[in-house]
């Protein structure tokens, strides 16, 4: 899944000062899953806003609405009627929603109310961690399944480097050292001398490094 | 033979030293004529750092050929860090071309360790890659392309190796694939667990690689017991045995520097006892002036000299 984190509330209110009638728009797919940008979400960001401006003296309409993916035009059609209503809005999808809707209703500025931050998995409930980069290329079965490029924070082939220590990162004492989930994977699968090979230089033309990626389904075009 | 000094003499057999110089934060270049000055004819060798600890300084490759101008002979740091693949096998290209004929491929230590960590790194290759293009430059004569360059850069090649990094068990493994990717030459990280360096060689002994490539171990005089609860603590990669840092702890503030440069001459002589340690790298940071003092007492001046 696409992970985000909610802007603090300082940053989206001072974005949206001047306005006075806005919609917080959710969405209902990824960042409802990480509690950043679903129907709870949306409303609580809306009373805290109205309250917020209440406090200043100042009056404010935040209509509120989710739809269930803001990436899909399908969708986004549901909150159109809303939209033309409003002089703003903010968007709490990630940075692929929140463009969508700005190309959809181009008249009305859009204010993103997340940041959009990784590809990873709920480790654990309230832990979410990073798992890739989306390079376009996956060789993660090299490394028993663990994958460096988005795990090390140095995307090393053939780590791990010297700042290895006790199973951690010397650049967070609370991250994994991905070199060392690798190694530790290979001794458990008798697989350690594997690990003696060359593991050559990545083609990044297939990441974002290539130009924005496209994705096309033949199959699927209308 | 590529004019390397420092080749001909491990290629001899004989003991080599090198120190290393950090280039100036400006392009003011006269500490590192002073520095270099004080080592010349001490030292085979000087590693001249890349942008160590992520803090910006004069590039490795311009420090390098202010020592080749002085009649020093430079070890080219490089790191996968800051730069793709493009430019650093432009630079290697540049570097050779003004006389530098040693380098060490290095990943470099991440940018949030400098004082500009909002950096974006680079990563493009890793350091076995940068290893593994540079022999492929020397040994073919061509680029990472396959294109055919029109002289190849005849490096002597160095990697790093920390014997004292997790997890321990790989860590002869790496080594075994840096040589294989084209490492001439190892230097270590700075040794003061003594045991855990010993264990690390017998493995690589075992390997056979010590046949295979030299290893320079890395030394590092404690100036005082701050410095070795810091290093200690502080430092990821390396390793203070309590012993050591009681020492260190054991004598006054005025004795702390002389203390500590006893402990490196200690430990020099156990590591010539060491098969398979074919050299030092002394890196005295910020106290380059020590260098001659050390290579004197430890009995390996004068050093072999120039054909």
């Amino acid at each position: 899944m696409i992970t985000g984190e909610q802007k603090p509330l300082a940053e989206i209110k001072a974005k949206v000062k001047g306005y006075k009638k806005i919609l917080v728009l959710g969405c209902g797919t990824c960042v409802k899953t990480c509690f950043a940008g679903g129907e709870d979400e949306v409303a609580t960001l809306a009373s805290a806003l109205r309250l917020s401006f209440k406090k200043d003296g100042q009056t404010i309409k935040v209509e509120e609405q989710t739809i269930e993916r803001q990436c899909e035009d399908e969708f986004i059609k549901e909150a159109a009627a809303k939209i033309a209503g409003v002089e703003a809005v903010v968007s709490l999808a990630c940075g692929a929603g929140v463009q969508m809707v700005a190309s959809r209703f181009p008249g009305v500025p859009l204010l993103p109310g997340v940041n959009t931050t990784f590809i990873g998995i709920l480790e654990k409930p309230g832990l979410f961690t990073e798992k890739c980069l989306g390079c376009g290329n996956c060789i993660v079965d090299v490394f028993g399944g663990i994958c460096p490029i988005s795990r090390c924070a140095k995307k090393l082939f053939n780590g791990p480097c010297g700042g290895s220590s006790n199973g951690k990162c010397e650049v967070n004492a609370e991250t994994e050292c991905a070199w060392q989930l690798i190694v530790d994977k290979a001794i458990s699968s008798g697989q350690l001398e594997k690990l003696a090979e060359y593991v050559p230089p990545k083609d990044w033309s297939a990441s974002n490094a290539g130009g924005p990626r496209k994705l096309v389904r033949e199959d699927h075009v209308i | 033979m590529n004019g390397s000094h420092l080749q001909q003499i491990l290629d001899r057999g004989q003991f080599a030293v090198t120190a290393e110089v950090g280039p100036p934060r400006g392009s003011n270049v006269e500490a590192v004529r002073l520095k270099a000055a004080k080592i010349k004819g001490y030292v085979d060798a000087v590693n001249v750092t890349d942008n160590q600890t992520a803090i910006v300084r004069m590039s490795s490759i311009a420090g390098c050929a202010h020592l080749v101008q002085m009649g020093l002979e430079p070890v080219m740091q490089m790191v996968t860090r800051d730069r793709n693949r493009i430019a650093l096998q432009s630079d290697i290209m540049g570097a050779y071309s003004l006389g530098i004929r040693n380098m060490v491929c290095l990943s470099g230590d991440h940018q949030s360790f400098g004082n500009q960590p909002g950096a974006l790194n680079v990563f493009d290759i890793d350091s076995m890659h940068l290893i593994n293009t540079v022999k492929t430059m020397r040994d073919s004569g061509k680029d990472m392309s396959g294109f055919e360059l029109n002289e190849a850069p005849k490096m002597f090649i160095g990697a790093a190796e920390n014997p004292f990094a997790d997890p321990f068990e790989y860590r002869v493994i790496r080594l075994a694939k840096k040589v294989s990717a084209g490492a001439d030459f190892i230097q270590t990280q700075c040794v003061y667990d003594m045991k855990r360096f010993k264990d690390w060689i017998i493995q690589a002994r075992d390997r056979g690689l010590t046949e295979k490539v030299h290893i320079l171990a890395g030394v590092t005089p404690l100036k005082s017991a701050r410095m070795a609860k810091y290093m200690a603590t502080k430092v990821s990669g390396i390793t203070i045995p309590e012993a050591i840092i009681k020492r260190m702890e054991g004598v006054t503030k005025e004795q702390a520097a002389a203390e500590g440069i006893k402990i490196c001459l200690e430990t020099i002589q156990e590591l010539r006892q060491l098969k398979g340690v074919h050299g030092i790298h002394i890196m005295a940071i910020e106290w380059e002036e020590k260098v001659p003092e050390i290579v004197q007492s430890a009995g390996l001046y004068p050093r072999p000299s120039l054909k």
